[in-house]
């Protein structure tokens, strides 16, 4: 499968290459965008075909080599990181390429995505517990120099903070990792598997890596350092962070309690997370109400939609007993993981369109736009209906996957909270749209935004909305090599 | 069975919307070209559908949304008693909306969003599941949304924030109606109900109770009728939408649905929910016709007569027997046709004349002929005069209670006779009877123009007219309902 090695090789050394480029590596971003969307998409038709496979790296088998493995989920994240990461490239052309000098951000901001779009790839397809912990390093070190990116002072704070909530998440995920590898001597997730027996070692470092991981994603109350960061870096830049970057560590956690130590998933901890999702979704939507920065709106939101992805612990049952419902709750889970990063980029990137036109960010600005940039609108308002989890969209296919493994499985709590959080998106994402149907503020002006470069969120928020009207296609991917779960579908 | 007419029947108005959506505001023949074509392709379907309907044939269109859960576009006999109305009305509402706009702003956008509002309507009509129900009863309220906001000012917007808070709301708790229900049973489909009798009594009827809570915002049932109001803000034609066409409509029908072909007309007996029901429709046919009363201003009059009249639908749904749910859906027709002639009539009223209130009425008649023609015909079948559609309605009804053995119904409906008489009669008098301002016959034919505005209520006028005279041909909307309740509920 060369495609793979294409997926994790084309990346980073594009990301080398950008760097003596120069001004020149705008070029070399298009150029190397379709070709690793084309690697992406070979690696999902192949395994659609072929079934779920393992390649080890180098030809040395775990546990003494390392293993890459692609398999329905993550063929899944490659092609949906792909598809944002392509059009994130194509809408930053725009933005960062000064054909004539250059300039700081933009001479490091494409060696930053690009080595970006190698670390997400390297987290979908790596095989061992120390490999993801590498690539998860190199993401984190990517995303806080992006965020960083314009050098203001707010910016570089929030980038500091960021990097303090990282480097506990990863310390916390790596002491984990010490102690599967005391007790059972292996790091391969397949090995794991049969390894891996329900005593407080394993327990603990589940715990360990768990939390870590939340700490990465954001999971409230670990939250904090996410809204300015995403809301202070570049759009393109927030667009990567909110839709795939925060997705990463939440798809080792998928990993880990479903696939790699499914024995040590405890009701206990399963409930804590969903604790923590019930705060993320109640505390995220009010706080992105109050906010009167579109951006921080949106930022906010992630906070939010991120409590969702984590209610599929508690809903789909542990202890390694699978629950009728179960695969509900898994596919559930993941398919608002993929729809909410289709809508999240679209979101961030119409924002940026928005804060162009108009010259800054704040909602009042808003008045009117739908009638001078209503592709734009219409972009941000079908990202909105899956943030919503209104029909037709992905995001509203994973809350009915999710609402019904909370009813079956008596969780009628969950059940509310998702509920009261679609109201409460509705609230604070129709606050934005309301303003830009208002009649247009006398006097105001704005700056003409170029069609093709509002049609790149459109067609994002488009594929939030296909994920739902089409979304036996993804979970026919999905279930490749799922042995037991996903099998089942709906009840 | 045909799979194909299903589909196309959908896509004649979803491809205008999506095709006005990205036209330029200035392409005015094109706009009008295309909506004006979808409108007379979707007639055309409907007349074909009839036929084939009435002769015995199947319609449907399965698909797949995730393994178990289907999306089903079924033609029954009920969903093209509702097709064709609004089909009818959406095609006069068009020629209506062209006229009453011509040389406004934002067109595009606000045909777009109409035609995606008629889609919306078809597809709650023809859906054979709940979850298809569902997803087409939201895409309504998406798209209303920027129809009721269209004018952007201070109203407007207070309008549509309030029209967005009761009909969010509503569509929570109707998803929780329908993920509790599913979650128990499986997916529901209407045309082969899965046995409920199996589950818990009084699960059922708060299920039940979740349904109408849901539902009910949209067709306005007391106390959930807030919005409609306060919506008048918006310009006629979708006033007209709101009314008659789609939303309030699409209440009713959803209410008639959920009691027939998922519960079952045995099963709410058995339950009792079908009285409680029952009495509170009446309580909101007395409720809203006692506020029209005290309105002065036209179209707030008529707003609160359409809360009053939609809960006759429901009350005939109720009362569940054969003569009563003939009432009740044949009313879901007369009804459009009569109310959508006075908005009509009240948008030249106040677009020609600039009357709003009900004092300027005065005279009227006189200078504007035709349109106090058509408003007098539909007020007094309103009022229930025979042979005016509307008193069809009330003698079915009538008996229908009668049949049921609720005789406390023919109380509710005299009084509720009395009282629209109370305040539609002042109307009328003032029209012919009171003097107004000296006229000029130049004048007169200056008003009523141009044919496109005052066409389609004398149109709509003869419409409600004509379905009480014929009401014993077949193809009238008596005729059709008897069709419905012979065929399928009382065989």
């Amino acid at each position: 499968m060369i495609a793979v090695t294409a997926c994790l090789v084309l990346p980073l050394a594009a990301a080398l290459a950008a760097i003596p480029l120069g001004r020149r590596a705008p070029r070399l971003a298009l150029v190397a965008a379709p070709l690793i969307l084309l690697a992406a998409l070979a690696v999902a038709t192949e395994i659609w075909r072929t079934g779920p496979a393992q390649l080890p790296v180098g030809g040395w088998l775990p546990p003494l080599g390392i293993a890459l493995v692609v398999d329905g989920l993550s063929a899944a994240f490659l092609l949906t990181g792909a598809i944002v990461t392509g059009a994130v490239v194509l809408f930053a052309t725009s933005i960062f390429s000064t054909p004539d000098r250059e300039t700081r951000a933009g001479f490091a901001f494409w060696p930053l995505l690009l080595a970006m779009w190698g670390a997400l790839n390297a987290v979908f397809l790596s095989g061992d517990l120390f490999n993801l912990y590498v690539a998860l390093e190199l993401l984190t070190l990517t995303a806080v120099a992006l965020v960083a990116l314009d050098g203001r002072r707010e910016t570089v704070a929030a980038a500091i903070r960021y990097m303090l909530f990282a480097l506990f998440g990863s310390l916390a995920y790596l002491l984990g990792v010490t102690l599967i590898y005391a007790r059972y001597g292996a790091l391969d997730i397949a090995l794991l598997r049969i390894l891996a027996e329900p005593d407080a070692p394993t327990f603990v470092a589940a715990a360990l890596m768990t939390i870590g991981l939340a700490a990465k994603t954001a999971l409230f109350p670990f939250h904090a350092w996410l809204p300015p960061a995403h809301a202070g870096a570049p759009a393109p830049a927030s667009a990567m962070l909110s839709a795939l970057v925060t997705k990463a560590s939440f798809y080792i956690v998928v990993r880990i309690w479903f696939d790699v130590l499914p024995v040590a998933g405890n009701e206990a901890l399963a409930m804590i997370l969903g604790a923590m999702g019930v705060g993320a979704i109640l505390f995220g939507s009010v706080l992105a109400i109050g906010q009167e920065r579109l951006k921080l709106v949106v930022a906010y939101s992630t906070v939010a939609q991120l409590g969702y992805l984590f209610l599929m612990f508690p809903l789909a049952g542990s202890g390694g007993e699978a629950q009728p419902w179960a695969a509900g709750a898994w596919n559930g889970g993941v398919v608002h993981a993929l729809s909410h990063a289709f809508a999240k980029a679209a979101m961030f990137l119409c924002a940026g369109l928005f804060a162009e036109a108009i010259g800054h960010d704040r909602m009042d600005g808003l008045k009117g736009v739908a009638r001078t940039m209503p592709l734009t609108v219409f972009a941000f308002g079908l990202a909105a209906i899956s943030l919503m989890g209104l029909p037709p969209s992905g995001g509203f296919t994973a809350k009915y996957l999710l609402l019904t493994a909370a009813f079956a499985g008596g969780n009628h709590f969950f059940a509310l909270v998702m509920l009261a959080g679609g109201l409460l998106a509705a609230i604070y994402l129709f606050r934005p749209l309301e303003r830009a149907f208002a009649k247009p503020a006398e006097g105001s002006d704005i700056t003409p935004i170029a069609r093709w470069r509002q049609a790149v969120p459109l067609v994002l928020a488009g594929a939030a909305i296909a994920l739902g009207v089409f979304s036996a296609v993804p979970f026919d991917l999905l279930r490749i090599g799922r042995a037991d779960a996903a099998q089942e579908g709906l009840e | 069975m045909n799979t194909a007419l299903p589909v196309l029947l959908l896509a004649t108005s979803l491809v205008p919307a999506l095709v006005t959506f990205f036209l330029r505001e200035e392409s005015e023949r094109k706009r009008n070209a295309v909506n004006l074509a979808g409108a007379f392709a979707k007639l055309g379907l409907v007349v074909v559908m009839l036929d084939g309907v009435r002769r015995g044939e199947d319609y449907e269109f399965r698909f797949a949304f995730v393994p178990g859960l289907e999306m089903l576009l079924q033609v029954d006999a009920l969903a093209l008693l509702f097709v064709t109305l609004s089909a009818f009305l959406w095609l006069l509402t068009t020629i209506y909306a062209i006229a009453y706009f011509r040389g406004g702003s934002d067109l595009s956008r606000f045909f777009g969003f109409f035609s995606l509002c008629v889609a919306a309507t078809t597809g709650i009509a023809l859906s054979g599941t709940l979850i298809t129900f569902f997803i087409f009863y939201e895409l309504l309220t998406l798209s209303t949304w920027p129809l009721v906001v269209h004018k952007g000012d201070a109203k407007s917007l207070a309008a549509g924030r309030r029209y967005l808070a009761y009909t969010l709301a509503g569509s929570a708790v109707l998803l929780l109606a329908i993920v509790w229900l599913e979650s128990m049973t499986g997916p529901v489909e209407f045309a082969a109900p899965s046995d409920l009798r199996r589950l818990d009594d009084m699960t059922l009827r708060f299920v039940f109770a979740l349904f109408v809570l849901g539902i009910g915002v949209k067709a306005a049932i007391f106390p959930l009728h807030g919005w409609l109001p306060t919506a008048m803000a918006a310009p006629a034609p979708v006033s007209a939408l709101l009314h008659a066409v789609a939303v309030v409509k699409a209440g009713a029908f959803g209410i008639v649905r959920v009691i027939y072909d998922v519960f079952g007309i045995a099963l709410v007996a058995e339950l009792g929910v079908g009285l409680p029901l029952a009495f509170v429709a009446s309580f909101t046919i007395l409720y809203g016709s006692v506020r029209a009363l005290q309105q002065r201003d036209i179209k707030k009059r008529l707003a609160y007569s359409t809360v009053s009249q939609v809960s006759y639908i429901i009350l005939g749904a109720a009362l569940a027997g054969p003569f009563a749910t003939i009432g009740g859906l044949v009313h879901l027709v007369h009804q459009g046709l009569m109310k959508i002639t006075m908005f009509f009539c009240a948008g030249i009223f106040a677009e020609r004349a600039g009357i709003t209130s009900i004092d300027g009425l005065a005279g009227m008649g006189r200078r504007m002929p035709w349109t106090a023609i058509a408003f007098s015909v539909a007020a007094l079948g309103m009022i229930g005069v025979p042979p005016i559609a509307g008193f069809v309605t009330k003698w079915y009804l009538g008996i229908g209670a009668l049949q049921a053995g609720q005789t406390w119904v023919i109380a509710v409906l005299a009084g509720s006779a009395l009282l629209n008489a109370a305040y539609f009669l002042p109307l009328i008098y003032r029209l012919w009877y009171q003097p107004g301002e000296d006229i000029v016959r130049a004048d007169a034919q200056a008003l009523e123009r141009p044919l496109a505005l005052i066409a389609p209520p004398v149109v709509t006028a003869a419409a409600a007219l004509l379905a009480g005279l014929m009401a014993g041909l077949a193809l009238s909307p008596l005729g059709w309902a008897t069709l419905i309740v012979e065929r399928t509920y009382w065989p």
